[in-house]
């Protein structure tokens, strides 16, 4: 009989060996079958079409047009001079001229309700990092930091993985329309203390992925009340800001802030991306936008490790800083999401399907509970396998979001032609006409 | 907008620490340079820069190669049809063409004798994010890494900040050129062990930085079988590899390993672009590692650092251009070699001695024969009187945790021609100064003692301008780059 001599196992880090990346979930099995037989509108007319990537690509035209007729943000000046000095430029402090204009494009998101102050603003490679990159600096290990559900899967990872900080959810179901309130928020709170968890903060993500929806004024009153009441940190995630529908129905943390004299502000930090609004996730720019010094110097020096490429840097830098464009674009984009929008409520509708009221982002919560056999995880599960493997389309499960109400769906809609917007809804009607008659 | 700060939120033990490293007395000479940064024209007296490890020796080839190749950018007329599609890339893989490019890339710079496989390049935030990211991936809090001394001084961060796992210096000595030999490899790991500290692996940098030398195929290979012995990580940080500008060659560790019994899963490379190209600010890190669950594991954290698609798109385009990287490679060393010898001769004239080198950006220089007496302090000494009376940042060895006081690096690619000449004169006139000044006193002890005695009184008169704090504004200071004054 052969002895089996064990080969010393080379050691990874226990961080290496988590699960805690958390590419094990439904949410990202889905994007493997899309993968796998991707719908494309000539070529494979009967391929999974993909409505679980929450992309903006309703507005792209206006990008193209602007750097055709821009050519100095395509180049680094006539004969490139400016190369050099860009390819070097590596401070942590990011150009001022691309803060500067980070700083206005977020004011004009909202409307001129808020100011923000271009030495308050970190940049660093992507929302992702940005997320990440707080929680390192506002909890240690073992800590918690409250978010209610349901939200975005990402921040399993984004927020967990390497930083060694819990999530302890805050349950929102649709009695209220999922907004958050102070019981559950209390609820939350205790459920981290029964555990033996210090909760460092609340993160809210506004407007929230996956609800497509605001948080009203008052709840945002509330919220930040908490915070103080639990001298904790209020983190807001406002990456959808500038993809509302209508210009007024977005309120940011910021204009609480500003209405109370900011006071109770340096327990507020902001995070900002381009990757939604503008549509660029490849360009990877994220920001950090802290009413607290000590939170914007530390955070600036750890984004050393993710810093914005400079070239992205200078090109947005020319493209957000023409107020003509940016003003225009906020509008058009608004305007285009808001169409694509009615389409897809309006289509399910018809199919008998109701949505959560929505007024924000590339998506919407898509309620089909009713058609769950049990109100359970499993079925809803088992109801996503039908969908992604029958009807040919992927959509986000709820309970990947962690919702605690089984049935609800996230379907993203501005990440494909209106075309192929409508085959959706087409398969959407047959598959629902079908249950029907069975 | 000011905040009241009474009420001061309590910040995490990473957010407050030290560990950033920025609060090291080193500083002050980047400080002193921020303050009086030497203009050839309009501040002809001002701190000349050298301790910035920066390379913009070939800029005009690249600036030619953008002028020629408007389609290398997604937002030019002939580019701008891949704008969307490269706009909408976040796949963490990486697009396909640049990962090829870059191993090609890398193959090239190690004179192609290894091939580098484009499924193993990952990427991350600059080579920070690259050295960050290894560690998050071998190490947990409390473990350390062995790094052979002078090291670079932003490991301190970078290794141990966030990722709560420590340094171990190996110390190497001048007597035998500072090689990493067996023997004090040995000895680090055991004194580590008897202390209970877990030692996860070896970290080296090759080409060196602060020494600018490369590391022989004996020490490496003596590197590859003492990581394999200990079945612990090789970490080889190759971000100068094309920065050799005379022989020996470069061999890289992935060189080493082809003719060795070893275990490759082991053995991880990070690259750069930073030093090589000169584009710090496009932040191209790379991690590549022989072993999948690592590179898997790099390639999921590097969401935490992707490098901005429109930048791999440029990148992919130019170093496919196997005639512009060959004359690129060429010219940069050339360019390398000739300031190197320019500096090193110019050195040699007034009897300053550096370590023989052939690679990297900066020269380590032996001041050991001005010192007083051979310690860290008198170091610190002749260091402030550099920095504020021949007025040259130059950096300590003590900020590279060299053992042995007395070394100097000192930068020369990151200036052009004319200012090199200032920078010498003013080398030269401070040397001579001090041998003039013995020669006309009996006693050359006294002599020295007397001088240091005058230069530390005004020393005390002039370090009180550099810790004046209205000079001091933190928002300048930038560990890696001073070009702190974002001009735009």
């Amino acid at each position: 009989m052969a002895i089996e001599i064990e080969q010393p196992r080379v050691g990874l880090s226990k961080v290496a060996v988590s699960k805690t990346h958390g590419e094990d979930s439904p949410y990202f099995a889905g994007w493997k079958a899309y993968d796998e037989n991707p719908y494309h509108e000539t070529s494979n007319q009967s391929g999974v079409i993909q409505m679980g990537l929450a992309e903006n690509q309703v507005s792209f035209d206006l990008l193209e047009k602007y750097l055709e007729e821009h050519s100095e943000a395509s180049s680094w000046g006539k004969g490139a001079p400016g190369f050099r000095e860009n390819a070097l430029f590596q401070d942590y402090h990011g150009l001022k001229s691309f803060r500067q204009a980070m700083a206005n494009f977020m004011e004009q998101i909202r409307g001129g309700r808020a100011k923000f102050d271009p030495d308050r603003i970190v940049l660093t490679a992507g929302a992702t990092a940005a997320n990440e990159l707080l929680t390192f600096i506002l909890a240690d290990p073992g800590d918690a930091l409250l978010i209610p559900t349901p939200y975005y899967p990402g921040f399993d990872r984004d927020l967990r993985w390497r930083t060694g900080v819990n999530i302890v959810p805050i349950h929102c179901d649709s009695s209220n329309n999922f907004q958050i309130t102070p019981e559950a928020m209390e609820a939350a709170y205790q459920s981290a203390e029964s555990m033996n968890l210090k909760v460092r903060g609340i993160l809210i993500t506004n407007p929230s992925n996956p609800l497509g929806a605001t948080i009203q004024r008052s709840a945002l009153e509330q919220i930040l009340d908490f915070a103080v009441n639990k001298n904790i940190h209020l983190v807001s995630d406002e990456i959808y800001s500038g993809s509302t529908f209508s210009s007024s129905e977005f309120i940011s943390i910021a204009e609480i802030l500003e209405t109370r004299g900011y006071k109770d502000a340096e327990r507020v930090h902001i995070v900002y991306s381009l990757s939604k609004d503008l549509g660029l996730p490849g360009f990877r720019v994220g920001t950090i936008y802290s009413y607290n010094d000590q939170v914007v110097t530390t955070a600036r020096r750890m984004s050393s490790f993710t810093l914005i490429s400079s070239q992205t840097q200078h090109l947005l830098a020319c493209m957000l800083s023409n107020k003509e464009f940016s003003e225009n674009y906020i509008k058009t984009n608004r305007e285009r999401l808001s169409k694509r929008y009615d389409m897809i409520i309006k289509g399910l509708k018809k199919a008998g399907i109701e949505c959560l009221k929505g007024n924000a982002g590339l998506f919407c919560w898509m309620n089909l509970s009713p058609l769950l056999e049990k109100p359970t995880r499993e079925s809803e599960l088992a109801l996503w396998k039908v969908i992604l493997n029958e009807v040919k389309l992927n959509i986000s499960p709820g309970s990947s979001c962690h919702c605690s109400e089984p049935g609800w769906f996230r379907v993203c809609f501005a990440n494909m032609s209106e075309q192929t917007l409508e085959i959706a809804l087409e398969r959407i009607h047959k598959f629902m006409e079908q249950r029907k008659r069975n | 907008m000011e905040f009241s700060t009474k009420n001061r939120q309590l910040l995490s033990r990473i957010a407050t620490n030290d560990r950033h490293g920025e609060n090291s007395p080193y500083f002050d000479g980047w400080k002193a340079y921020d303050s009086n940064p030497f203009h050839l024209i309009h501040n002809p007296d001002g701190v000349i820069q050298m301790g910035l490890a920066e390379n913009p020796l070939c800029f005009d080839l690249i600036e030619k190669w953008i002028r020629e190749n408007p389609d290398a950018s997604i937002c030019t007329a002939e580019g701008l049809d891949k704008f969307k599609d490269i706009a909408i890339y976040q796949d963490y893989h990486g697009l396909r063409e640049f990962r090829e490019a870059v191993a090609k890339f890398m193959g090239r710079v190690g004179g192609n004798r290894v091939t580098f496989d484009p499924n193993r390049i990952v990427m991350s935030g600059g080579a920070t994010g690259a050295n960050e990211t290894v560690i998050f991936c071998l190490a947990d809090p409390g473990d350390a890494f062995l790094v052979p001394s002078p090291y670079y001084a932003g490991f301190a961060r970078d290794l141990r900040w966030r990722t709560g796992v420590e340094i171990v210096p190996v110390h190497c000595k001048s007597s035998n050129n500072f090689r990493i030999t067996r023997a004090a490899l040995e000895e680090a790991y055991e004194k580590a062990e008897r202390s209970n500290i877990n030692i996860k692996g070896v970290i080296i940098t090759n080409p060196s930085n602060p020494l600018g030398t490369v590391l022989d195929k004996e020490t490496l290979r003596s590197l590859v079988s003492f990581v394999t012995d200990k079945n612990i990580h090789l970490v080889s940080d190759e971000i100068y590899a094309a920065t050799v500008f005379s022989s020996p060659r470069f061999i890289s560790v992935a060189e080493v390993m082809q003719d060795m019994d070893c275990n490759r899963d082991l053995i991880h490379i990070v690259y750069s672009l930073s030093k090589d190209m000169g584009f710090p600010g496009f932040r191209v890190g790379i991690v590549y590692s022989f072993n999948d669950d690592v590179t898997n594991c790099a390639r999921k954290m590097s969401s935490f650092g992707l490098v901005s698609s429109q930048t791999q798109f440029l990148l992919a385009s130019m170093l496919s251009d196997d005639e512009f990287v060959g004359n690129f490679l060429r010219e940069s060393s050339k360019r390398l070699a000739k300031r190197h010898h320019v500096f090193t001769k110019g050195l040699e004239e007034v009897g300053i001695s550096t370590i023989k080198s052939n690679a990297g950006l900066f020269f380590w220089m032996d001041m050991r024969p001005l010192l007083k007496e051979q310690t860290t302090k008198a170091e610190t000494e002749l260091w402030r009187v550099i920095i504020n009376e021949v007025k040259l940042n130059v950096s300590p060895g003590s900020s590279f945790q060299c053992s042995e006081p007395g070394w100097f690096r000192v930068c020369f690619a990151n200036m052009d021609d004319k200012t090199v000449e200032v920078a010498l004169d003013r080398i030269r006139e401070f040397v001579l100064q001090g041998k003039e000044e013995n020669n006309h006193e009996a006693d050359k002890s006294q002599a020295r003692a007397q001088r240091w005695r005058k230069q530390n009184l005004r020393l005390s008169f002039s370090s009180s301008r550099l810790y004046d704090e209205s000079l001091m504004s933190p928002h300048l200071i930038s560990p890696h780059s001073p070009l702190v004054r974002a001009r735009t």
